[in-house]
């Protein structure tokens, strides 16, 4: 009846998992309760859950992340405290736990923290950039969240029934083949990654038809801001790799599930083809995850600098150079595989190309703040950091990208140090830069700042103390994933890590009480103008938080760095003191499609895990039907008056103290 | 979107124009998903190629390959595109008769194929020769496999479409559902077409 499902799945001898989930349990029915009692469910039902507000969309994979950030985060520390105590010692953590921590941690923090963030990022600001109401396909979109929130779901289930995978982030075959992972673990982990991964598709295939088809008028491809172009060129890149994940993650499946021979010792399998094609997603991933980041830090540095981007053209350039080489570096994974000189030779050789692009946008931030009225604002503050941590990490990456070096650094903890020194240096940095900077923009209030700036203080020397040491470590010869050691040399640098990891700490604590204390203070940190930077892009040109449909008119734009222009004619009396004229704004109607269908991805998720047949049948079943019951739908949009759109932007006119000038004829 | 103008020389949608229209935004969309779902394919032929030779003491491809079955599949399929082809012809004329048909049609001729492919797989799995013999059986059983499941799923796609043409006329988006229908269908035999040359014909001769 409930196929491998039994009460052994809970592991009732492990303290740690049991207490865990108990917290998270507990704090999850404690936030249910308080929402309940308070009354808000209908308003989270009407407003957010069945949303396909790109905006609103875009808050809640920005909140997934966090959420999935403090959970990715406490794997980490229980790592760093392991490794600091299991010098001839067996630690806290027993090592069919410890393993599963480490895959748990890498892929939280891809998939679920990395990726969200970003495309939560890219979700809320790409329509306001390009000065259109909304993405490609609104319910799509909200179906796209909530598969990735169904992949997080079922990954932290994992966390209280079952197991997760003891595999690494990237189960390689056949460690991960049923032979030798017999448990559900890797199956949560298959999964997990796959549903979350096709919405992470379908959010691709939705930003690439928005950039591509739908514009305000007068932007043309080289007046996009760059975040658009970042977005663009990271959402290509979805569209090319993620199939690829899809599809070897379906042979993994086959292979455990129906005893296929795609990656297994015997039977002509070939493990090394998994390495392949996991790597032809993996490096890509990587990009994917670093554009948007490139993006974020070119809109700030130029906000910030007072000064338009240095070098955009070269910009657009190196970020499409970047996006098309991402895909003809996946073997310098591995090197070790024995490809031979000659493959081994043209990966490391197009592996350091990519630094040219690379270092083309670090010249172009450096020449965009030379000579700038620069602001030193929290945002700033992380982008200006990143810059330094970047270089570092990308000069490791050059180091790795040769292949005699790589020999020795494989698998090292001097490997791990590189990716962290890029993912954090640049993915995270740039996710908290592109938070600070477009908060005031979703929730009408600015953060507070000097908590901000001492949070990216602790970050920015957290991470030099926590990573620096891993270096160290791998030229020691230290190699990953050791759940104990007997080497008196890497206890010091263990040891200081692990305070690297505590100041951290310190700096996401900091980040709770920025968010904490600004709620509190709202009031008296309005955003009123809608424009609290002195900006340069549409978003900008628009209330805070915006209204539903973006732009009352849509603007009409004229050059690159929109906005500005616009602020420079009024300022200069050129803009013609023309009212402007409304028409009525057909909107989305909110759905609960992409709720319902995550649900039913769940089901069908969970019983594949533990072999529920029925079930799966079951979750099938309401997955079509769930989007034929979305295709039956009679009304699909719904209207908001004229008068409506005048009312509603007469208050952000008044506001700016200004006419709305610029916006052509409707 | 309807409010969009065009700015001067450019088409909506393009350069400088402004948004496109709801039905070019559709089939655009749509167009990347196709792109991208052969993408997905195209890792499952590298799969096939790679492990086209490791058949573990099993059959080689020219040992499972009948190519007057395979024949009469691809005859089905593609006949059934050029009804798909058809009922596209018959939505252009609004006739919902002549669309009800022509689906019809499109969709008996798929499930000829699915049949023909289903008696094929089971045939070989009664001969021991399932995609548990063999690292090549496996990729050729995931390949041709995920074809026809595309063709099952594009057959439910279209008995919904029917029953929305029936029950809702040809509205707006019931009409750019019919459209990206009929781009799905005929992306299905494209990549039949490269299944046909690669594991088929290349396998026969081999």
């Amino acid at each position: 009846m409930l196929g491998k499902l039994s009460w052994q799945a809970i592991p009732l001898d492990q303290p740690i998992p049991l207490v865990a989930a108990a917290i998270v349990g507990l704090a999850l029915a404690g936030a249910l309760i308080w929402v309940t009692v308070k009354g808000y469910v209908p308003y989270l039902w009407r407003e957010w859950i069945t949303s396909v507000d790109h905006k609103r969309i875009g808050v809640m994979y920005c909140l997934l992340a966090l959420v999935m950030l403090l959970r990715g985060f406490i794997d980490a520390l229980m790592m760093r405290s392991q490794q600091a105590l299991a010098f001839h010692a067996p630690g806290f953590l027993p090592p069919v736990h410890y393993d599963q921590i480490f895959s748990a941690h890498g892929t939280i923090m891809i998939l679920f923290m990395a990726m969200p963030f970003m495309i939560g990022l890219m979700n809320f600001a790409v329509p306001l950039q390009l000065g259109v109401r909304d993405v490609a396909f609104p319910t799509l979109n909200s179906v796209s969240f909530w598969l990735t929130a169904a992949g997080a779901l079922l990954l932290n289930i994992s966390l209280v029934v079952g197991e997760f995978a003891r595999t690494g982030w990237l189960p390689y075959p056949p460690l991960s083949e049923l032979r030798y992972s017999p448990g559900v673990g890797v199956d949560y982990y298959l999964w997990a990654v796959q549903i979350s991964g096709v919405g992470t598709l379908m959010a691709g295939i939705n930003m690439v038809t928005t950039i591509l088809k739908m514009r305000a008028r007068g932007m043309s491809y080289m007046r996009m801001p760059i975040f658009c172009w970042t977005s663009l060129a990271s959402s290509l890149l979805i569209v090319a790799a993620f199939p690829i994940l899809t599809a070897t993650l379906a042979m993994l499946t086959l292979d455990r599930y129906l005893g296929f021979h795609f990656f297994t010792n015997e039977a002509g399998g070939n493990p090394m083809m998994f390495m392949n094609l996991i790597w032809a997603w993996g490096h890509p991933e990587v990009y994917i995850l670093i554009l948007p980041a490139f993006g974020v830090f070119s809109e700030v540095i130029a906000t910030f600098s007072g000064k338009p981007l240095f070098g955009y053209r070269s910009m657009v350039a190196a970020t499409m150079a970047i996006c098309i080489l991402s895909f003809l570096v996946w073997l310098h994974h591995f090197f070790t595989m024995g490809a031979g000189g000659d493959v081994n030779g043209f990966f490391g050789v197009m592996t350091m190309i990519i630094a040219v692009p690379t270092g083309v946008k670090i010249f172009n931030w450096l020449f965009t703040l030379y000579g700038g009225r620069v602001r030193f604002t929290a945002s700033l503050l992380w982008a200006l950091g990143f810059m330094v941590t970047f270089v570092i990490g990308g000069m490791t990456g050059v180091l790795l990208a040769v292949p005699p070096a790589d020999f020795l650094l494989h698998n090292s903890l001097f490997l791990v140090a590189h990716f962290h020194n890029v993912i954090i240096g640049g993915v995270l940095f740039g996710a908290f830069a592109g938070y600070g900077y477009w908060f005031p923009k979703a929730f009408g209030f600015t953060l507070d700042e000097g908590l901000g700036k001492a949070a990216f203080a602790f970050w920015f020397t957290g991470f030099y103390v926590a990573f620096m040491p891993l270096y160290v470590l791998g030229l020691l010869g230290m190699t990953r994933r050791l759940q104990h050691y007997d080497n008196p040399e890497w206890r010091v640098w263990l040891l200081m890590a692990g305070v690297g990891a505590l100041l951290i700490l310190c700096g996401i604590g900091l980040q709770v009480a920025q968010l904490a204390v600004s709620i509190r203070t709202r009031d008296r940190r309005r955003d009123v103008t809608g424009d609290p930077w002195d900006g340069r892009t549409l978003e900008w040109s628009t209330a805070s938080p915006p209204p539903s449909f973006n732009f009352a008119v849509l603007p009409q734009v004229r050059g690159e760095d929109a906005y500005w222009a616009m602020k420079r004619a009024r300022r200069a009396g050129e803009a013609s003191a023309e009212a402007p004229r409304y028409e009525p704004i057909e909107a989305p109607r909110n759905n609960p499609t992409g709720f319902v269908a995550a649900f039913f991805a769940v089901v069908i998720g969970f019983s594949m895990i533990w072999h529920i047949w029925w079930l799966v049948l079951l979750g099938l079943a309401g997955f079509y039907a769930t989007f034929v019951v979305f295709a039956w739908r009679d009304v699909e949009d719904t209207e908001i008056s004229a008068a409506e759109a005048a009312r509603i932007d007469a208050a952000n006119l008044a506001a700016r103290g200004e006419v709305r000038s610029l916006a052509g004829p409707a | 979107m309807s409010g969009a103008v065009a700015a001067a020389g450019y088409a909506t949608g393009v350069g400088e124009g402004g948004p496109a229209s709801k039905r070019i935004i559709v089939g655009y969309g749509f167009w990347i998903f196709l792109l991208s779902d052969i993408v997905m394919f195209s890792a499952l032929f590298a799969a096939y190629s790679v492990l086209s030779g490791a058949t573990a003491g099993g059959p080689a491809p020219r040992q499972i390959v009948n190519l007057d079955t395979v024949a009469l599949e691809t005859g089905c399929l593609l006949a059934s595109s050029f009804a798909g082809g058809m009922a596209s012809l018959a939505v252009a004329r609004r006739s919902a008769l002549w669309t009800q048909v022509a689906l019809l049609v499109t969709g008996l001729l798929g499930l000829a194929f699915l049949l023909q492919e289903l008696r094929e797989f089971v045939g070989l799995i009664n001969r021991g020769d399932g995609p548990d013999r063999s690292a090549f059986l496996s990729a050729f059983f995931t390949l041709v496999g995920c074809h026809g499941l595309h063709v099952t799923a594009g057959l439910l796609w279209l008995g919904t479409m029917m029953a929305q043409v029936l029950a809702k006329g040809f509205r707006r988006d019931v009409l750019h559902r019919l459209l990206c229908f009929t781009l799905f269908w005929h992306a299905l035999d494209i990549i039949w077409v490269a299944i046909f040359t690669m594991v088929y014909l290349i396998g026969a001769t081999s």
